[in-house]
């Protein structure tokens, strides 16, 4: 097996076992980086001297006997993620030369447990975006076919897991974000309930929905990093103060008398014939592990991009203020004040961010406000009672991720509605504010990934694992490996 | 036609906390620019708002002394727009459900009945940073100094119900009093500790439809909020009289030349876009937390100065000035427990005491005399060891030395003549070296019983009692 194809508890195994050392499977990482890079496009920064430095140390570590579960485990990070003294971009020009002070503190989490950082991944700027197209570092390529976009907007994430480039990644999720492009390329995406996990040092795209969580290869690897990094933090008011439990303890016990919603809305007439059939294929999986199906419905569904693109947008329209050119980030020369601001950002945010810093403007605008955010605000709640109520009857749901597999480059990228649409499934799990992992659930008659959505309640992480975990224990999707 | 002007105010108090209102930093000032900054107050990208306990404390505080509902649940909003000072590009403030809301003062001007001023909210928010211009090494550049950004500040906005430039005074003091009473604002007006903004209009006696406001800002004294509101008012009704109207807009008051001045219409306001705060939580304040902070405060001035005047007996204006700060009205209060005598106590406080602390410049916090000695020293006026003359003189010893004031009477043997045998020799050495004026009392001028009452202290180097001295001289004379 390919060190570079190993997973976080495979590698350490090897680790602890040592059979290898963090600096051989570093080393192995970045030569793959190296090799499939210009294919792929997902990095922004890599980080060679100074992971190899941390894989070093690591190994230090681990003959000490002080190694931890992720000790000397080549990781990267989506770029949206405060690095102290590596430079973070957020996929924007804006942030081209921004080196920060301070750390995020999941990185933080993971980096005191020793381990290792490849390097900054490629995302959509700021966030905003379902292919990775918006970044202004170049296109992320999606790894079993690299006509095609990642998904986004954690595309580098799923890519770097697909391509070989890293052994785990974080990613971000406001409305699909780390999903989407999980299902896209094949990988294990889970987004945390939001106050899950801490947001401090993560670049606000909309801070009342964004939430960071893991990129895997399998499912025990998604417990392992959302143990590392979940947990209350004092520093984000809005992380909720409840123990994190033993995820990887949690995985075994299958699906027996587990029941599971299917919302009507989600399997609608437009579904591609693929995907429609990787669920059906899915649900059989299910019911032959013991699992009991409930149709349910969930109404406000047809709402919630609305509701997401005025709620998400008036956010980021506030949250990119910051980058005003005045004290980081990229300034434009200028005579006056406002030519310095005018001019900063127009050379330094891309064309999808300009659209919702307008968008988000103009919904909170005197006179707009009731009609827009307000409304969206109120839509907002229905839809988390819908999920409140459905979730009596119900222990988790199962949707598609996606409408479609990944599409192809330049497809989408000026048609931003129909790009809006492809998080159709995604977006009302970060409105209600619960959980929900992707996981792999099939190929498309293409060869192309297809992942199916497992939502839990709120804090109900445990479950959506332990569901998964039978799912992929029974299936194979999950050890296929893109060709490069 | 006659004018009635209208006026609100809105003031900024900066509170006395030792960290800032969202994250740990110093609040102390005149430090290196930028040195008391984190990710937090710098706006940096990932950074996140912490609300400090305190501040929410204070606001309460400051509520309840103001007659405010505390709201239970109130929430942060931000308040966007552009400017360097600002490094978020926004203010968290509160905008919908502030922390406190409809409270009130009462105010009263010298011969007046009392008048109720509504105060319509308080709310706490985060001050900007500040601009630096023409410093050294920054040529035609200016620079931003953040070590202000995120230093707690309540704004207290009052209901147009002042009609006069002193209504609004008395209630600003008023409100200024409370603040510092309470310790949460060092009342610092010329540091901006505690500004303030008017909204000033004009209206026809009896109209019942308010003019046109304009909103002046940079008003940071008593003295230039009388000024600007009286310049105002008057610009105002001439403009009207002229046949113009008043346009709503923001002036800035100078100070130099007493006027005030244009600085944006209300064409060129911002749309702030105020939202609430996702990155905040609600802020839930319970009965429970609001009765433990009403059980917490103290009595409160207007509550002392009634408790004076009941219980101590002293005149409303003697109370007014024993609590016009709560050091002064804590020292008065100390004497008085050590000397049951209020009446002495509250002319020595406003007298002797007040006099030497301005000639020093000594705030009474820092009094060389404590209150218990100043009692000890009244205790021997009271007692007749000593008269309220030399007592002024040992006064001013102790003052000095910082001396217990019978130490000073023996070792300078000041004790008080109390003894007529003793007196009555000194007298008749006086009376018969001065022959000629006892001749001229004799005969009827009774105003050389003065000069007796003189010479005789003179020559008991003013130890004598001076009612016996009184007493003695009127029998020797008559006699």
């Amino acid at each position: 097996m390919n060190i570079f194809d190993m997973t976080i508890h495979e590698l350490h195994g090897a680790l602890k076992g040592k059979q290898l050392s963090s600096l051989e499977a570093t080393t192995a990482l970045l030569k793959r980086i190296e090799s499939v890079e210009p294919q792929i496009g997902s990095f922004i920064t890599v980080t060679a001297e100074q992971a190899l430095a941390a894989a070093r140390s690591a190994d230090q570590r681990i003959a000490r006997g002080e190694g931890t579960t992720l000790t000397g485990i080549p990781l990267a990070l989506k770029d949206i993620f405060l690095t102290e003294g590596v430079r973070t971009t957020c996929g924007s020009r804006i942030l081209s030369n921004f080196i920060p002070p301070y750390s995020a503190a999941s990185w933080e989490k993971l980096r005191d447990q020793g381990a290792v950082l490849l390097g900054k991944l490629n995302q959509d700027e700021f966030a905003m975006g379902s292919s990775n197209e918006s970044s202004a570092y170049g296109i992320t390529r999606n790894p079993w076919d690299t006509s095609r976009i990642p998904g986004g907007s954690s595309g580098g994430s799923a890519a770097a897991v697909a391509a070989g480039q890293a052994i785990a990644t974080l990613g971000t999720d406001t409305g699909g974000s780390i999903r989407q492009p999980a299902s896209h390329c094949g990988c294990v995406g889970l987004k945390p309930t939001y106050g899950r996990v801490s947001r401090y040092g993560v670049i606000a795209y909309a801070s009342s929905l964004d939430q960071v969580g893991p990129l895997t290869r399998d499912v025990a690897d998604c417990a392992l990093m959302l143990e590392a990094v979940a947990g209350y933090d004092p520093k984000d008011s809005t992380s909720v103060d409840t123990p994190v439990p033993d995820y990887s303890a949690a995985l075994a016990g299958g699906v027996k008398g587990l029941r599971i919603g299917l919302p009507k809305e989600y399997f609608i007439d437009g579904l591609d014939p693929d995907v429609q059939k990787a669920m059906t294929a899915a649900i059989d999986t299910f019911r032959r592990l013991g699992a009991e199906f409930v149709d349910i419905s969930l109404p406000h569904t047809d709402y919630a991009v609305a509701t997401y693109y005025l709620i998400a947008t008036a956010e980021a329209s506030s949250n990119l203020a910051r980058y005003d050119g005045v004290r980081f980030g990229h300034r434009a020369q200028a005579d006056n004040l406002l030519d310095m601001y005018t001019k900063s950002r127009s050379e330094g945010f891309g064309t999808e961010v300009k659209r919702r810093i307008m968008l988000g403007t103009y919904a909170l605008s005197s006179g707009y406000y009731d009609a827009y955010y307000v409304k969206a605000q109120k839509v907002r709640t229905l839809i988390m009672n819908d999920f409140i109520s459905a979730f009596t009857g119900v222990d988790v749901m199962l949707t598609p991720v996606a409408p479609t597999p990944a599409f192809k480059i330049g497809e989408k990228i000026n048609d931003p509605l129909q790009m809006y649409l492809s998080d159709i499934f995604t977006i009302p799990v970060n409105l209600a504010g619960t959980c929900a992992m992707s996981l792999p659930a099939g190929f498309s008659a293409e060869g192309l990934p297809i992942g199916l959505q497992l939502i839990g309640k709120p804090f109900g992480e445990e479950t959506i694992l332990r569901a998964g975990y039978a799912f992929e224990q029974a299936t194979e999707w999950h050890t296929r490996k893109a060709t490069l | 036609m006659k004018y009635q002007p209208v006026i609100g105010l809105e003031v900024h108090v900066q509170l006395l906390t030792d960290t800032k209102i969202f994250c740990g930093c110093s609040t102390t000032f005149g430090s290196e620019p930028n040195s008391q900054t984190c990710p937090v107050c710098l706006g940096l990208p990932g950074a996140l708002p912490v609300l400090n306990g305190t501040v929410v404390e204070y606001a309460i505080k400051a509520g309840l002394s103001t007659n405010c509902t505390i709201t239970p649940r109130s929430i942060f909003a931000r308040k966007n727009y552009f400017y360097p000072d600002l490094p978020k590009g926004y203010q968290i403030s509160q905008f919908e459900d502030p922390i406190c809301q409809n409270g009130w003062l009462d105010i009263t001007l010298a011969g007046q009945e009392p008048k109720r001023i509504g105060i319509t909210r308080i709310h706490m928010e985060e001050d900007a940073g500040k601009l630096v211009h023409g410093d050294s090494g920054m040529g035609d550049g200016s620079g931003v100094d953040l070590n202000r950004a995120c230093t707690p500040l309540l704004e207290v906005v009052s209901e147009p119900d002042l009609r006069s430039s002193d209504e609004a005074v008395a209630y600003l003091k008023q409100l200024h009093q409370i603040v510092t009473w309470l310790g949460i604002c060092d009342g610092n007006m010329e540091e901006g500790s505690f500004r303030c903004d008017a909204n000033v209009s004009v209206m026809p006696v009896g109209s019942k439809t308010l003019g046109t406001r304009a909103e002046i800002k940079n008003v940071n004294s008593f003295k230039f909020v009388k000024q600007a509101i009286e310049y105002e008012i008057l610009r105002q009704i001439d403009l009207i009289e002229d046949g113009g109207t008043v346009v709503q807009e923001t002036r800035l008051f100078d100070p130099n030349s007493g006027k005030t001045r244009s600085m944006r219409s209300k064409e060129e306001a911002h749309d702030y876009r105020y939202f609430p705060d996702p990155d905040l939580v609600p802020l839930v304040i319970s009965d429970q937390w609001v009765e433990r902070s009403r059980s917490e405060l103290p009595e409160l001035p207007g509550q002392r100065q009634q408790r004076f005047m009941t219980d101590l007996g002293l005149l409303p204006y003697d109370a007014e000035v024993l609590t016009a700060s709560r050091a002064l009205s804590d020292y008065f209060e100390a004497g008085v427990a050590a000397h049951d005598n209020a009446k002495a106590v509250a002319n020595w406080v406003m007298g002797e005491i007040t006099r030497a602390l301005n000639d020093s410049g000594t705030s009474i916090d820092a009094c060389p005399v404590p209150p218990e000695r100043l009692a000890e020293l009244l205790k021997l006026i009271d007692n007749g060891t000593i008269s309220g003359k030399i007592a002024k003189t040992v006064f001013d010893e102790m003052w000095k030395s910082g001396k217990a004031p019978l130490t000073i009477v023996e070792e300078q043997g000041l004790v008080q003549v109390s003894d007529s045998g003793a007196i009555e020799g000194i007298i008749d050495e006086i009376l018969a070296a001065n022959a000629g004026q006892v001749e001229e009392y004799r005969s009827g001028k009774e105003k050389v019983f003065g000069f007796f009452v003189g010479q005789v202290m003179k020559a008991s180097k003013g130890k004598a009692n001076p009612a016996l001295v009184n007493e003695l001289l009127v029998s020797r004379l008559k006699g």
